[in-house]
């Protein structure tokens, strides 16, 4: 987002709650030519209302033209509360967008994907983006670290949510979204005990197993699997649709992968349209022949 | 403990979304509707937690009259009695106008919890939720996996990129409910006869309180300029399996440089 937001005009970035030490330099190095920032522990403590806050009077004091947020947990909680309180709009989901004589202009993926619509925001003042992850190549822009401290959110009524415990559920191999090689499997797959076949082939490769909707609904794998509109968007080179039709609500979570990689009995399925190279077959004989001949290759 | 489940009722997963050209918004008129799954799951929580602790779910909708199946769908789950906001000046409203005109509806029942979708399955924006919190001026939790109530205090595991947190809030409180929080129950027959009985209370914006330039398209602060189809993928090679499936995705990688 710093590399788009210094591409259209002069980026500035918040930084609000207990960071590591270099994370302002981190942000002066993408392109933030100045930081905000408050280290105070309320914003990790107490959920939205505090950053909500300290970002709505940001806004009014500067009035920047275009305020980003990255589509997270945190950024669509923290963009719902500005809206109401500034009475203005926001557009989520935004894949790009260009600045044109004050107005803004948004492209956004819709409907979990069979459109692509622009919209743009009415209100006077600054426009609120919410910004799909990945959108934006990063890039290397250093500048000058210009850190200016800002007062933390105070008001005793902004503390009603409260944290009281993070719990990290541990993973193994590479995390979803940081993969370059993402295997999934959907219906297809039968069962609970399928999956293992394709986290042996994950492995093989160094990548991460994920999971069609329907899959996650059988109860076979956890949500925090689940790929597309309602689950995680990932970016892989990659990506291996293994027993999944392709339905709209999936596609919309991995049709920008580099390459796409199918297997299905049903030559009629969707996912083949979207695919750069696919196999018409039985995934029970097609993906343990692959792991067997990535062994011997890595072997030989 | 009165819980109001603020859902959308949207066009059935068998249908075809289409976009209407002139309006560019989704075409919704003689579709036929369903209670949207995300809200079933928001109605499902608050049945839970009020046959564990007794009190009323009331269901807050937005939309034209061929919603009322989906309406009646909550009902017949359980649901004690529903509102709908039925008005032609509420359509084309954005997430902002949207968000006025329900916090406006729920305003006038009794609730000490608001339970809402995370985001609806047609349009997904995610912000509505949020935006309500602010209007009725309680806090907001999203992302929930799990809700325990206990007297005036809610404990919710909410989802978060690197697992789930535990929090904590203090009642009345909007909760916006993930997919997958709990599996929806099916309606049986007695419930389907009884909702046919359960009062759906209908409002329109004025009798809200709200004026012609708050709510819909004039109360939008985001205006859709395009619909349009992307680019297709150009699509690639497929072939069918003859023993050597394998080894020909193999070779693929290979040939993309991945082994």
């Amino acid at each position: 987002m710093l590399a788009k937001a210094s591409e259209v005009g002069k980026a500035e970035a918040i930084l609000l709650g207990p960071s590591p030490e270099d994370a302002a330099q981190t942000l002066a190095k993408h392109g933030a030519s100045k930081i905000y920032r408050s280290v105070d522990a309320v914003y990790r403590d107490y959920l939205t209302l505090p950053a909500a806050d300290t970002v709505a009077a940001l806004i009014q004091k500067h009035n920047p033209a275009v305020m980003l947020f990255a589509s997270s947990y945190t950024g669509r909680d923290i963009v719902a509360n500005l809206c109401a309180r500034l009475d203005c709009g926001a557009i989520t989901d935004v894949g790009d967008f260009e600045l044109k004589d004050g107005s803004v202009e948004a492209t956004i993926p819709a409907l979990g994907a069979s459109y692509q619509n622009t919209s743009t925001l009415l209100n006077q003042g600054t426009k609120l983006l919410v910004v799909r992850p990945k959108s934006f190549e990063p890039k290397v822009n250093e500048q000058p670290l210009a850190v200016e401290e800002v007062p933390a959110a105070s008001d005793e009524a902004l503390r009603k949510v409260h944290m009281k415990e993070r719990v990290v559920v541990k993973r193994e191999g590479p995390s979803l979204e940081g993969a370059k090689i993402v295997v999934s499997g959907g219906r297809g797959l039968k069962g609970e005990e399928q999956f293992a076949i394709l986290k042996e082939l994950a492995d093989a490769l160094g990548g991460a197993v994920g999971a069609s909707r329907a899959a996650v609904d059988a109860g076979w794998v956890p949500y925090a699997m689940q790929i597309g509109q309602t689950g995680k968007t990932v970016k892989p080179d990659v990506y291996f649709a293994i027993g999944i039709s392709g339905a709209v609500q999936h596609l919309s979570g991995m049709k920008t992968a580099k390459y796409i990689i199918t297997v299905n009995k049903d030559a009629e399925a969707p996912i083949f349209q979207y695919s750069d190279f696919g196999i018409v077959g039985d995934l029970f004989k097609v993906v343990p022949q692959l792991i067997q001949e990535l062994k011997k290759r890595k072997g030989a | 403990m009165n819980v109001v489940v603020c859902g959308k009722v949207i066009p059935a997963s068998s249908v075809t979304i289409e976009i209407d050209s002139n309006t560019k918004r989704i075409a919704r008129k003689g579709v036929t509707h369903e209670l949207d799954p995300a809200a079933a799951s928001a109605v499902e929580e608050g049945l839970r937690l009020t046959e564990k602790h007794g009190g009323t779910v009331t269901l807050v909708t937005m939309g034209i009259s061929d919603i009322t199946i989906g309406i009646r769908n909550a009902l017949a789950m359980g649901a004690t009695s529903a509102v709908h906001i039925l008005d032609d000046a509420v359509a084309g409203s954005d997430t902002l106008a949207t968000a006025k005109i329900l916090a406006a509806a729920i305003k006038k029942q009794e609730f000490d919890l608001v339970l809402c979708a995370t985001e609806s399955s047609d349009s997904y924006s995610g912000i509505v939720p949020g935006q309500i919190a602010y209007f009725l001026g309680v806090p907001p939790v999203t992302f929930a996996k799990e809700i325990a109530v206990d007297g005036s205090k809610i404990t919710i595991k909410r989802q978060s990129e690197s697992g789930y947190d535990v929090v904590e809030s203090t009642l009345p409180a909007l909760v916006a409910c993930s997919s997958g929080i709990n599996e929806p129950r099916y309606p049986q027959l007695k419930g389907i006869m009884a909702a046919k009985k359960k009062e759906i209370k209908i409002y329109t914006a004025a009798d809200l309180g709200l004026s012609p330039d708050q709510v819909g398209e004039k109360g939008a602060r985001e205006k859709v300029l395009t619909v349009g189809r992307p680019p297709k993928r150009q699509a690639g090679k497929a072939v069918t399996d003859e023993g050597e499936g394998g080894k020909q995705i193999a070779d693929f990688l290979a040939e993309i440089k991945v082994i």
